[in-house]
Formats: structure tokens, C-alpha cells, sequence
């Protein structure tokens, strides 16, 4: 199966050994006619009007302010209602780097995302840390926090790069199963079992 | 310098003095106190800018540089305090006679552990309440267990602290509030779009008025000072980049002259030329994403797309130079680290020739609608005291009125040879702020005018060691930025990397200044005053 999006031809795609492995994984076992028809209609939906949460720590965020500006023109894909509240978002992009002291910000900031939700770890510092590797006070890659769906290397990512990384998001969403046989959203209880909230204490 | 000599050695006798970049007076803690009083007070000396303190730690004892700046005498003055004690180093406070003294005290006491008797609020300032150690004294343990990455939300606290001396010489530690319990309080951020990135206000509220505002940093705090004190010379230089992102090229300006300053390098005219006109082409660019950002803060998201426009043509000319759209680590030590490209001097000249049009037409677009001048005029007012008081420098300070550019008052490069006009508005509004960043586009785009067609050959680069020691000394400098006066102090043992680098960023005064100005204010005017102040919270935090 060709999994691509916005026209975009699937030989022009990088890596598509990993979104083929992926798709083999989740149709191991066969796709029912119904539910993967269902399944397939809720994807083109879901993969087409992807909302971003403004979310900006640093260099990154200015570029993601360019790549809603005229020329980069994310609105073009439908991605540019860029909401404020986590509640209204799709997708955060993690564009920054993240410190100590924002880590439960942004833990928070994700557990308030609506479900469906994905990550896409953007830039150096949320990828590893970054430039700031031998820093006391940085989050070694924004994966320790949260789980992250898409890694874009850069410092700051060109807004080309951030267009091929949502559209790379976009892709995954396509192939997902939603009904039944469900392997992202076990993945998520899976690692929120590991990285358990504990209590607030006032 | 030997005049002010004389003048502070008959005011305080037991001063001694280091000559150097700036005359530096060290004087014992218990005088310290009533010297800055003299210092700011009297007449010859008025020294009432504070520009940074930076805190020390030299292993056996612990202090402070205070870097002062006479704004009517035009001269500048280190004061240097130190104390034995390095376990728990007292100081004495100056936060009644320098408003911003009061944050830039807790930043040190933040980063060292310097107490300091009789300022009202000495909490931490970038790391959480319960962090363990002080990151910037050098026997700082840096083992990550100690202080782990948590997803718990950070223990909060109504209370400070405050250090008061007794009559007979003890100090006591007293609790105060920062907040009363009656008062309501709303949080605004860290993840707020008006707040230009992670800054948090605690804001205490009645009705729709301002009572007061806490302001807390830290949420964008990576350490860079620390950092730097691992890494070599020329390692340290692309962390400038990543401060204020807008003023990359100021920003390593400064740390190279630094760097060449200690070094003894004299680069060539050709490599001051492109410095000075890719800091003054950044100017621009970053003077354009504010207006957009500001102005959609305000509601008006149009602007955004305009001023961008102006801004993706400067990042064209950048890339095709420096190879990259923001982080361009372009400056080196010596020089610059590529030659211009060749469309250089055609592109800049395109851009020259759009500028004037783009003007007039946000004007057009926005500083003549009346709900732009209703949510600006009078907004916000600051004086020109408490300009100064509080230390905002760069184009919020000029719209109060306050000549504070360090391109005419301590000219660096070749900005004495250069022909242009410091803006200065004496409103001190939202307003002024706005317009004397849209007139400081135009005399920068004049600067360039000037050098475009008068770029001379020569090498960009002079040579310098591979392997770069400075001697054993200080250093300190300005520059410039896009919003301000940005300092670097460089102390060094005389090893392949700084022994402290210290980073006086001008975004911080202008967060801490949002308390004064939003005090009485309506909560829909505080999004208007944080935005024409237009700090980066990357630089602030650093």
C-alpha cells in the first residue's frame, strides 16, 4: 500500500521502509471490509484538518510563526488554525526547548489535548537536548515527558522541513486503526503507565 | 578616570582601585549601601543606570560587580563587593536606590546563593523554590538526580523572604507575603500566545483592574553561563544565536569584541563593515516581526503578514551569505566566517528600494486607525526615571525619552563614522514605543545606504590561534541589540575557556518593569504594554 498525502508522489517520500513496516504490522492479521472502510473515511478526515496548538519555547516558534505567514503558508494543507487551547488542538508541536521547570507544563499541556493527539518533537532541543546537552536545567528530548509521534531534526527546522514533518504526521494518521485492534492508544496507556502524574499536592 | 578616581576617594576613603576596561572601585560590604546612594546622589558623579550585577565566585571569596553608567556624565564605573563567607555570603541590599537592582539581586541569589539583607523578596528567580544547590558556584554538583526532571506540578508558595540586620549585627530571616489572602489571583501563562513565549504572570486582580503582577521566569532557562564555562572560546560564540533570536548578529558582535578586546585582535575594516551592516539588517527584521507580532497581539493579524513580508526578504539575503535563516553562528572570532555572497549588494539594495513603500503603508494599515490609537495612546506610561530607574533600555527606553543607544553613547565599529539620527520620543506610551521602532527602521535602513556601495576588500578574516588563551583579566562590553543595551562581562583565568561569562540581557528589565507599568491598568491593556515592550523570553531566561 502507497501511503501518502497532499498529492505528494510516494517516491519523493524518505522513508517510507518505516511506514511500510508500520503498515504491516497493523494489517498482520487482514482488515475487516466495514471497519476498514469506516476506519478509512475517519483518517482522510482526521489526516486532512489537523489543528496545532500554539505552542512556542523558543527559535523554533518563530519559524512556525513563518510557516503561517504568506509565504510558507500553512493553510494551504489546512494545518493553520492554530488554536490557543489545548482542548481545540489536534496536534502539539513541541517547538523549543524544553527545561525542568516547563516539563509538567507541558506534560499538562498534553494531558488536556482531546483525543485523538500527537506529538511532533520539533527541533534539536526537543529531539535530544540538543545544543544544550550539557545543560543542568534542559529536558534531554521532549520524548521523556511525552510521547512523540515525529522527530524533526534541526536548529532552528527550516519551515520546508516542519511542512514534510506534519505531512509525515499526516501519513501515520492514515494508516491508523481505529476501530478495533488498536495499537496507538495502547501504546499511550502503555507509557503513561510508565510515566505515572502523581497526586497535586497544594 | 583618574578625575572620578579622585572624586570617589575623597568620598570614601577606603575604597581601593583596579584599573582596567572600567575603573573598578572594590569597597567593603558595610559601607556599600550608603556609597551607592552617594554614587547615584551626588552631583558629579550620578551614576543612576544600573546596568547589570554580576555575580561572582572566585573559590575563597564570593561578591558581586555592580556595572554603573552616569547617564549625564556619560561615564561608567564597576563596584566591586565581596565577602569570606562562601558558605553563606551576605551582602547588602540596593534595591531601594536602583528599582531593578531588586531582580538582578535575586538572579545572583539564584545562581549563587548570595543573600542579600533588606531586599524585600529574595526568592529564586529561574530555578523552581525547591531546587537544590546554586548552579553557577563552582562547586555546584551537576548530578541530574539531585535535581530530576518531574512531570509533578511545582510546589507554589504565597510567601518570600526578606533578610533584616538587627541593631546589634544579626541578621533574621523574616516570611512576608507576596500576596494577601483576599487577594484574587489569576495566572496568566507560561503557555499563553500574548506572553511572547513562556513567561507566567501571577496577576492579582480587582475586577478588571491590575492590583499587582508576580512575574515568574525560568520556564525557558537552559543554563547558557554555566555552559559556557565547559566549552572554549570559539564554542561559546553560538549560543548567542539562540538568546534573543532576533538579534543573532548584535549578540555575537558583542562576544567577539569581547573575546578580540582580551585577545588583542584587530580585525579587518572590510569584516566591521559586514558586521555592522548585518546587525543593523537584523535590526530591521526583527524591528518587522515586531510590529507583526505586537500588532496581532492587538488584534490586527493582518500586520503579521506584511511586516513578514519585509523580514523573509532579509532572511533571503542572510541565508544566501550566512547559510541560514535564524541561528547563523556567522560572526567569528577575528572577523566573519564567510565572505559576502555575490548578489549581496543587489539584494540589499532591492530590499532598500521596498522599505520607504512598506512603511507608509503600515501606516496606512495601522498607526492611523483609531482602535490602534485607542488601545495605544497613553497606555502604559514610563518616565523617564523609572526608565532609567528600572534599566529598560534600547527602543522601549527611547520612547521615554531616554538617549540610551549605545551606538551614540559609546560608539563601537565604525558607528562614530556613521551618519544617523537617535530616535528618541519623549510620550513614553505604548504608543511611543511602537513608533520609535518603526523610525529606527528607516535610520537603519539609512546606515546601510551608506555602506552598501562602500564595502572595501580586504580579508574577512584575520588569523587568529587555533588554540585561543586569554590572558588573566576581565572584560566587559556593550552593544546594541534590537531591544536594547546587551552587555557581555568575560572574566578568565587564562585557560582555553571563560572562567565566567556573564550575559546582561536587555529583555529582562523590560519583563521586570510589567509590575510598575500594569499597576492600576486594565488586564486587556497588560497584552498592549507586555508587547511594546517586546521582550524575548529565550533572552531573559537565557
Amino acid at each position: 500500500m502507497e501511503v501518502t498525502t497532499k498529492n505528494m508522489p510516494y517516491a519523493a517520500w524518505k522513508d517510507n521502509e518505516y511506514i511500510e513496516k508500520l503498515v504491516d504490522e497493523l494489517r498482520a492479521h487482514g482488515t475487516n471490509v466495514v471497519v476498514g472502510s469506516l476506519d478509512k473515511l475517519i483518517n482522510w478526515g482526521r489526516s486532512n484538518s489537523l489543528w496545532p496548538l500554539t505552542f512556542a519555547t523558543s527559535c523554533c516558534g518563530i519559524e512556525f510563526v513563518s510557516l503561517g505567514a504568506a509565504r510558507y503558508d500553512m493553510a494551504r494543507f489546512g494545518w493553520e488554525v492554530a488554536r490557543s487551547s489545548p482542548r481545540q488542538a489536534d496536534f502539539i508541536m513541541v517547538a523549543g526547548t524544553i527545561v525542568n521547570r516547563m516539563a509538567p507544563v507541558v506534560r499538562r499541556l498534553y494531558d488536556q489535548l482531546a483525543e485523538p493527539k500527537y506529538v511532533i518533537a520539533c527541533g534539536a532541543c526537543a529531539v535530544s537536548g540538543g545544543p544544550f546537552k550539557k545543560s543542568y536545567h534542559v529536558v534531554m528530548g521532549v520524548d521523556q515527558i511525552i510521547p512523540v509521534d515525529v522527530y524533526l531534526p534541526g536548529c532552528p527546522p527550516r519551515p520546508e522541513a516542519m511542512i514534510y514533518s506534519i505531512m509525515q504526521l499526516s501519513r501515520k494518521i492514515k494508516v491508523e486503526n481505529f476501530f478495533g485492534g488498536v495499537n496507538r492508544k495502547q501504546k499511550q496507556e502503555e507509557f503513561l503507565k510508565d510515566h505515572p502524574l502523581n497526586e497535586v499536592k497544594d | 578616570m583618574a578625575e572620578l578616581q579622585e572624586i570617589i576617594a575623597a568620598l570614601q576613603p577606603q575604597a581601593t582601585f583596579e584599573p582596567g576596561d572600567t575603573l573598578t572601585v572594590s569597597i567593603p560590604d558595610a559601607q556599600w549601601p550608603d556609597f551607592a546612594r552617594q554614587l547615584r546622589d551626588d552631583e558629579k558623579l550620578r551614576f543612576d543606570f544600573l546596568v547589570t550585577i554580576v555575580g561572582m565566585d572566585w573559590k575563597d571569596k564570593m561578591g558581586c560587580i555592580y556595572y554603573l553608567t552616569s547617564t549625564t556624565h556619560c561615564r561608567h564605573l564597576a563596584v566591586k563587593v565581596t565577602t569570606d563567607n562562601v558558605e553563606k555570603p551576605m551582602l547588602h541590599s540596593v534595591a531601594d536606590i536602583w528599582h531593578i537592582a531588586g531582580i538582578f539581586e535575586r538572579e545572583v541569589y539564584d545562581f549563587f546563593g548570595i543573600v542579600f539583607i533588606g531586599n524585600p523578596d529574595m526568592r529564586r528567580l529561574f530555578l523552581s523554590i525547591d531546587w537544590n544547590g546554586y548552579p553557577l558556584r563552582k562547586n555546584y554538583d551537576e548530578n541530574p538526580e539531585l535535581n530530576p526532571v518531574t512531570t509533578d506540578s511545582e510546589r507554589q508558595s504565597d510567601f518570600t523572604d526578606t533578610y533584616v540586620e538587627t541593631a546589634d549585627g544579626t541578621v533574621e530571616k523574616k516570611e512576608v507575603r507576596v500576596f494577601q489572602p483576599e487577594d484574587f489571583v489569576v495566572n496568566i501563562g507560561p503557555q499563553h500566545p500574548a506572553t511572547h513565549g513562556v513567561l507566567r504572570f501571577r496577576t492579582a486582580i480587582d475586577g478588571e483592574t491590575i492590583k499587582k503582577i508576580d512575574v515568574y521566569m525560568g520556564y525557558i532557562h537552559r543554563g547558557i553561563e554555566k555552559i559556557c564555562e565547559k566549552l572554549t572560546y570559539p564554542q561559546t560564540l553560538h549560543f548567542m544565536d539562540r538568546l534573543d533570536y532576533f538579534s543573532a548578529h548584535p549578540y555575537h558582535h558583542c562576544l567577539c569584541m569581547t573575546i578580540e578586546q582580551a585577545a588583542g585582535i584587530e580585525i579587518s575594516r572590510r569584516a566591521q563593515v559586514i558586521r555592522v551592516l548585518m546587525d543593523e539588517l537584523s535590526r530591521i527584521a526583527s524591528h518587522c516581526l515586531f510590529m507583526g507580532t505586537f500588532c496581532m497581539d492587538l488584534g490586527a493579524t493582518t500586520m503579521l503578514f506584511y511586516t513578514l513580508r519585509v523580514r523573509e526578504q532579509i532572511l533571503d539575503i542572510m541565508e544566501k551569505t550566512c547559510g541560514a535563516r535564524m541561528t547563523f553562528n556567522y560572526e567569528c572570532i577575528g572577523g566573519v566566517m564567510q565572505d559576502l555572497h555575490p548578489d549581496f549588494v543587489k539584494d540589499v539594495k532591492a530590499l532598500l528600494a521596498v522599505i520607504p513603500a512598506n512603511i507608509k503603508e503600515y501606516n496606512k494599515v495601522f498607526t492611523g486607525n483609531v482602535i490602534a490609537h485607542n488601545r495605544m495612546d497613553g497606555v502604559g506610561v514610563l518616565t523617564k526615571e523609572d526608565a532609567i530607574s528600572w534599566s529598560v533600555t534600547g527602543p522601549s527606553g527611547r520612547a521615554s525619552g531616554w538617549a540610551c543607544d549605545v551606538r551614540k553613547t559609546d560608539p563601537y565599529s565604525i558607528y562614530s563614522e556613521l551618519d544617523f539620527k537617535e530616535i528618541i520620543r519623549h510620550e513614553g506610551d505604548s504608543m511611543a514605543r511602537f513608533k520609535v521602532r518603526m523610525d529606527e527602521i528607516v535610520e537603519s535602513a539609512r546606515i546601510i545606504e551608506q555602506l552598501i556601495d562602500n564595502i572595501p576588500e580586504g580579508e574577512i578574516c584575520v588569523k587568529v590561534p587555533k588554540v585561543l588563551k586569554l590572558p588573566v583579566g576581565h572584560w566587559f562590553r556593550t552593544v546594541e541589540g534590537c531591544r536594547g543595551t546587551f552587555g557581555v562581562y568575560l572574566e578568565s583565568d587564562g585557560t582555553t575557556s571563560p572562567y565566567r561569562l556573564k550575559i546582561v540581557p536587555p529583555s529582562l528589565p523590560a519583563a521586570a518593569v510589567v509590575d510598575h507599568l500594569t499597576r492600576g491598568q486594565k488586564v486587556a491593556d497588560l497584552i498592549t504594554i507586555g508587547g511594546s515592550l517586546d521582550y524575548i523570553v529565550p533572552d531573559m531566561d537565557r
